[in-house]
């Protein structure tokens, strides 16, 4: 064999080692960098949706967008619970969204035979205005004293009523 | 459905991994690569020594492949979320002993001395022997959490997989060291099996023990004191540790266990003090043992002053103690190396002796393929040690975390002291560089565990079940017109 082919042969066979370990460090990169973040404005996520309802913390600039800037003058600042089993339970509205329902991910977990699972939710629009809206519960969810069907604007202090509870926002 | 309902008011993120769980197709594309790269080095070798492509090309590929194919559908079939890594790497190490073991068995020299010749056919044979049981732990092993039960039993097994070698009539003195039994026509290295049980045993008790080794602790100039009864345990393995230095005269199969305890105490209780305890007992240890026993003495004659040593075993002195002009051999073998090597077949290996195809298999990676080819070779071990690791961290339960971190351990250490010892940093040990060497105890025994970490490393990166739908829908009751209903 000649020398030239040997010689190809050996710095071939080293070239292809060390590929391998690049590949290999490759493959591992994936899993030191392996988060990503998804909006889930824009598209659902049919299969997990338990996640979403999970989500109680708002991204920072989420935040600091209801907090500042368009931070209205009678905003409400907090969510009070003024009938039921929760009675005197209070939730501080800092932009996120607040769900309510029996279900164990909910922000609120009502213990109320007449709540659904995933009952409403409590989120606030561009404005920040805040807006209630009913997830399609088997009860429904009212408003004052009219059921809703539609996302609706939550005036300050009118009560929101699901099932037993009753709750409120507050300044 | 609740929330993630499409509003142009509201923005939520989630975080999530990136790709699919489970990376099956990756492990079998990196396997491809990882049984392709030996054959080349096969056919390398058949033309460098023979000018020809040697005639059993295509049944050593065929045996690596299959044997690395029912590995991949093993862990694809039990274990579909493990690191897709470990496999491949295991394998092409494998792969590249079996070439060097092969390529040493063409050599005339060693043929003639006995240790060389068919050894590949074996090392395929012990290879197949491996991913049985690698295979076998996969199916068997379902949860390694079940090995925490056999926490007891594991440290009385260890110890006598180590007490083994001394046992009479059983054990087996080879060049010195007493690490060898004696089964039949076959010698068996115990100490390669109770490396993993022992790994078992460490992390099922400092799971149970680590809070009152990391807590109950007096603070002296920066570090945490132990009290003096919790220093118990770390004493007893040292005093071990030093009978198998004094008794089998293997300062590797020593180093081994006592270091492995050490790094599974200190990723235990986070406590650096156990480091700084335990690097001082095994000085201690090892120069306390050295003073006066002679089979040591001579590694640590050979590791100080190799020429000497080969010049006194040239002569051929007859003071009783065996001189070995290996160390000295080795260094040349990685000298005449260089950075690119020599080639496959062009080195000159088989001048040293009779480990040439064992404990010495590194010095031929190091003539054959030079500084670059060591390099690769050492990163893909430091690849299988990180895999270990990042399987320990991904481990959701203590004692997965500890049996990672302690098999990771044991077998980087078993790399650093064998790769030390042949390079000439530390004294020489007759431990075998795992997959590379020669020996059906050692690639068997590292091939389980490899399918422990990938048992373990199956359970971390499995995705959690999601919680089954919402089992109190329907339990919402109706408000019926006319029954007296919440709202009026």
């Amino acid at each position: 064999m000649s020398e030239l082919t040997l010689t190809v042969m050996r710095l071939g066979f080293l070239a292809v080692l060390w590929l391998f370990v690049i590949v290999a460090v490759q493959v591992i990169r994936s899993d030191l960098f392996g988060t990503r973040v998804t909006q889930r404005g824009s598209r659902r996520e049919a299969g997990r949706p338990q996640q979403a309802a999970r989500q109680q913390a708002a991204p920072p600039q989420q935040r600091q967008q209801a907090g500042g800037g368009r931070q209205r003058r009678n905003a409400p600042s907090k969510l009070v619970v003024s009938e039921g089993t929760l009675t005197g339970t209070t939730v501080a509205l800092q932009g996120q969204t607040i769900t309510l329902g029996r279900a164990h991910d909910s922000t609120i977990v009502l213990d109320d035979d007449y709540a659904s699972s995933r009952h409403a939710r409590i989120y606030p629009d561009r404005d920040g205005q805040w807006i209630v809206e009913d997830l399609g519960s088997t009860n429904g969810t009212y408003l004052d004293r009219s059921r809703l069907t539609t996302p609706t604007p939550i005036p300050l202090g009118a009560p929101i009523r699901i099932g037993k509870t009753v709750i409120e926002l507050r300044k | 459905m609740s929330s993630t309902t499409n509003t142009p008011t509201h923005h939520t993120s989630t975080i999530g991994a990136i790709g699919a769980p489970s990376r099956r197709n990756t492990e079998l594309a990196l396997l491809l690569f990882a049984v392709a790269i030996p054959v080349f080095a096969y056919a390398n070798v058949g033309l460098a020594i023979d000018d020809k492509v040697p005639a059993g090309l295509l049944s050593y590929g065929l045996g690596l492949g299959l044997l690395a194919g029912v590995g991949h559908l093993a862990v694809r079939k039990f274990a579909p979320y493990a690191d897709p890594l470990l496999l491949p790497l295991a394998t092409l190490l494998n792969g590249l002993g079996l070439v060097a073991i092969w390529r040493l068995d063409q050599s005339a020299l060693l043929r003639q001395i006995g240790v060389a010749g068919g050894k590949a056919t074996n090392q395929l044979l012990y290879t197949a022997l491996g991913i049985t049981l690698f295979v076998v732990v996969l199916i068997f092993l379902k949860d390694h959490r079940a090995l925490q039960r056999y926490t007891y039993i594991s440290m009385v097994g260890a110890l006598v997989l180590l007490l083994l070698p001394l046992v009479p009539g059983l054990g087996a003195n080879v060049y010195g060291a007493k690490i060898w039994i004696h089964v039949g026509s076959f010698t068996i290295q115990p100490g390669e099996f109770a490396k993993i049980v022992l790994a078992i045993f460490f992390a099922g008790y400092l799971m149970v023990k680590r809070d009152a080794l990391a807590l109950a602790s007096r603070r002296f100039m920066g570090l945490y004191l132990p009290r003096g009864r919790d220093l118990g345990p770390i004493i007893v393995v040292w005093m071990i540790s030093i009978l198998i230095l004094v008794f089998e005269t293997d300062l590797g199969t020593s180093l081994l266990f006592f270091g492995m305890f050490v790094i599974m105490l200190y990723v235990a209780t986070e406590r650096t003090s156990w480091i700084v305890f335990g690097l001082l007992m095994s000085a201690a240890g090892a120069v306390g043992v050295a003073s006066f026993e002679p089979h040591i003495q001579t590694r640590v004659q050979a590791w100080l002053d190799p020429m000497r040593e080969y010049k006194l075993s040239q002569a051929g002195s007859h003071d009783g103690i065996l001189h070995s002009e290996q160390a000295m051999q080795a260094l040349w073998a990685f000298g005449s190396g260089g950075t690119l090597g020599t080639g496959w077949g062009q080195g000159h290996s088989e001048l040293i002796r009779f480990a040439a195809n064992s404990d010495f298999i590194l010095a031929t990676f190091g003539e054959e393929l030079g500084l670059a080819g060591i390099m690769a070779i050492l990163l893909i071990y430091g690849l299988i040690v990180e895999r270990g690791v990042r399987t320990a961290l991904a481990a959701r339960d203590p004692f997965g975390k500890l049996l990672a971190i302690g098999l990771s351990g044991a077998f980087a250490l078993q790399v650093f002291v064998v790769a030390g010892g042949v390079m000439g940093l530390i004294p020489l040990t007759g431990m075998t560089m795992p997959f590379l060497a020669y020996g059906g105890s050692s690639v068997i025994a590292n091939w389980a565990l490899i399918g422990i970490l990938i048992r373990i490393s199956d359970t971390a990166r499995r995705p959690a079940p999601t919680p089954a739908g919402n089992p109190d829908a329907e339990m919402t009751q109706v408000v019926r017109p006319g029954a007296a209903g919440p709202v009026e």
